[in-house]
């Protein structure tokens, strides 16, 4: 992006302070609208939408959103007067994955997206309707007790359709969520989903958090990106003080993000596989996980790296050692990846589960905006890695991986193409390890400075919105899983399909629930 | 076929003896002694990140072998002997936790997996959470860990068989 750039679309903008080229923009009155067209126009990608509560500073709310954009990052905010019932124009009709994040929005701030769907979708019945928790006048310790309240999920009617409920509990080691289907004997007309039943108040307890402890809490936002997720915290606090982290902290933070990738995507192969009935993928896949976790655990400090990543750094120095041994694994891993990709491929049993199930157009992943791995399957050439490289991604030309089935066959072949891509990128991180520290010096931000992290996790693009407060806190912190774009893609996959076929088209895309939640 | 069956052989049996080995097989046999069939257990997430998730699931590799153990996942808590908890407790989830737990038939045990179940952990107690596992269903043992490794749950099942057997 042209750095001299002031104007976006007519409107003055200026540089935010980011891992990737960003810039933001007041887009008051009409402009909120017009603006949200001319990016729709242009070919922008709803990244994410937030509000927040500035009351205490301008007897106002404020509404941001942020897009993709070939250039880089926009982000457009609008302030909404302090009224009876606040509101702003909704964006759903250009941006059909708004509408959760407005309805999200509501729950916590009490500011009403136009248009929106008035449906609780974060608050249940564990705080009353007119309590607004995210507001900054809201004590986070009060109690309420549940209340329990119908959810009105929309009805199919005819002849022969009949309803099936499943959820918050599921049968295996799941997260919660509710899934409604409609369906004529074993055909899936319509499936609603019900989320929300892991919001844990994550951006509550952001407010007024200690600059220096975020990344904990960041990468406990969804446990299988916590790499992405710390990184992107710590990506917008570096941006914010301007700190530079060491070339050595870069490379391990890389590395680190994709051994994450290649754990999620070998354990859903194997799971994948479980699901079409082959328990065979399971245990190779599961045994190559356990194999990357436990080299993980012997040379990052942990088989989860949810605490490697922290503000100017990382936690943790490799042995000498290291080294020698994870090339050793690559080539082990690679080897049983090649033999296993041509098992699949060539299993007819699992070809025929894998093949046309829960497809996604292109067309329709467009619309819906999908993005990350799902998006990749549908047609959709977008990885942040490869499209806005950040260090050190800049210096390893990311290769990026599409198909244009849209099938769960489509979204098993990305992940194994970016199993080997990653393998390579990790070899190349390998090879080029500079020496030197891991870590450097980050001082507390001042007051009232505004910033975004954006990683390209295992599942798409993960960001981590935040402004600064008083004395090295959190003034407030918005938190973006990708999966919140992705779960309603699922309810289009599914038309059509049988439902013994939904659990293999559910993990084919394998979203976060506690990511969305949040 | 071919191509499985090779793979299979040379893969060979990757099952590893959990350090509490001679435990196991009194365990195992004090298992068949009170149920006279496997284990079973039932996992409920009560609004964990998932962290603990990968590693209960782990629990299933080869390496781990839990099946191999006579402890298995059930797919009801009708069927289940003991609840496996993760996560501290959402409201959101409050309700369904404890109709899980009462769809467990007596006697059963508890086990809260990981330092969110065990307080709530870097969640605590807020407007959205209650706090741990205890805070709304009895529990009989906590395993800690953020997330807890296969082998320190494995220890806590058997830990908390171990307790039922001698009784």
């Amino acid at each position: 992006m042209n750095p001299m750039q002031s104007t976006i679309f007519g409107v003055f903008a200026t540089p935010l302070p980011s891992n990737l080229a960003a810039i933001r923009c007041e887009a008051q009155g009409d402009d909120w609208l017009r603006l949200a067209h001319e990016l729709h126009a242009s070919g922008a990608r709803l990244l994410t939408l937030w509000g927040a509560d500035d009351r205490d500073r301008c007897r106002a709310f404020r509404v941001r959103a942020a897009w993709l954009t070939p250039d880089g990052l926009v982000i457009t905010e609008r302030r909404i007067a302090d009224t009876e019932q606040p509101s702003y124009p909704g964006l759903a009709e250009l941006f059909p994955s708004a509408e959760r994040m407005q309805r999200a929005m509501f729950d916590l701030l009490g500011i009403r997206a136009t248009g929106s769907d008035t449906r609780g979708w974060l608050r249940h019945s564990g705080w009353p309707e007119d309590v607004f928790p995210l507001r900054r006048d809201f004590d986070a310790t009060t109690h309420y007790p549940s209340q329990p309240e119908p959810y009105p999920f929309v009805l199919v009617e005819g002849d022969g359709v009949h309803e099936i409920a499943v959820g918050p509990v599921h049968a295996g080691i799941i997260e919660p969520g509710h899934f409604r289907f409609s369906v004529v004997g074993e055909k899936v007309l319509r499936l609603e989903e019900r989320l929300g039943y892991t919001h844990k108040g994550i951006a509550k307890l952001f407010q007024n958090m200690r600059q220096k402890v975020g990344h904990g809490l960041a990468a406990r936002i969804s446990g299988d990106s916590a790499v992405a997720f710390s990184w992107a915290w710590c990506a917008a606090l570096e941006a914010v003080t301007r700190t530079v982290c060491p070339e050595r902290a870069l490379q391990l933070r890389a590395l680190a993000l994709e051994h994450e990738r290649l754990a999620n995507h070998l354990g859903d192969l194997g799971a994948l596989g479980n699901d079409a009935g082959f328990a065979f993928g399971l245990t190779q896949f599961s045994r190559m996980k356990e194999d990357l976790l436990r080299a993980n655990a012997e040379l990052l400090g942990a088989r989860y790296l949810m605490d490697f990543i922290l503000p100017g750094g990382v936690d943790w120095d490799p042995p000498g050692y290291a080294a020698g041994q994870l090339l050793l694994l690559y080539r082990e891993l690679e080897e049983g990846l090649v033999r296993m990709r041509s098992i699949y491929d060539e299993h007819a049993g699992i070809q025929d589960r894998f093949r046309e199930a829960g497809r996604l157009t292109p067309d329709l992943a467009e619309k819906l905006g999908a993005v990350g791995l799902a998006a990749r399957a549908s047609g959709i050439a977008s990885d942040l890695r490869a499209d806005h490289p950040w260090p050190p991604y800049d210096k390893l030309a990311p290769k990026l991986v599409t198909q244009t089935a849209g099938d769960v066959a489509a979204r098993v072949q990305v992940r194994f193409d970016e199993i080997f891509e990653s393998l390579r990128l990790c070899r190349a991180l390998l090879e080029a390890l500079s020496d030197g520290p891991v870590r450097t010096y980050i001082p507390p931000a001042e007051a009232n400075r505004a910033g975004i992290g954006v990683i390209e996790g295992w599942r798409g693009p993960v960001a981590i919105a935040l402004e600064t407060g008083p004395d090295g806190t959190i003034r407030w912190c918005h938190a973006h899983d990708p999966s919140v774009q992705n779960w309603p893609l699922l309810e289009y996959a599914i038309i059509g399909n049988i439902v013994p076929d939904f659990p293999l088209i559910n993990k084919s895309f394998n979203l976060s629930y506690s990511g969305q939640d949040a | 076929m071919f191509d499985v069956l090779s793979r299979i052989v040379r893969t060979g049996i990757l099952t590893e003896t959990p350090s509490a080995a001679p435990r196991t097989e009194e365990l195992q046999r004090g298992i068949y002694r009170i149920l006279g069939r496997a284990l079973c257990i039932r996992h409920v997430d009560a609004g964990s990140c998932n962290g603990c998730e990968l590693e209960l699931q782990a629990l299933n590799n080869p390496y781990y072998n839990l099946e191999g153990m006579g402890i298995k996942f059930v797919a009801s808590p009708r069927h289940a002997d003991l609840l496996l908890v993760t996560g501290p407790v959402s409201v959101n989830m409050e309700e369904a936790l404890r109709r899980t737990w009462n769809a467990v038939p007596d006697p059963k045990l508890v086990v809260a997996v990981g330092d969110c179940a065990e307080c709530g952990g870097i969640f605590g107690k807020s407007y959205a959470i209650r706090g741990g596992v205890g805070d709304v269903i009895p529990v009989n043992h906590t395993v800690h860990g953020c997330p807890p490794t296969p082998t320190a749950i494995l220890s806590g099942i058997l830990e908390v068989l171990s307790r039922v057997s001698e009784v």
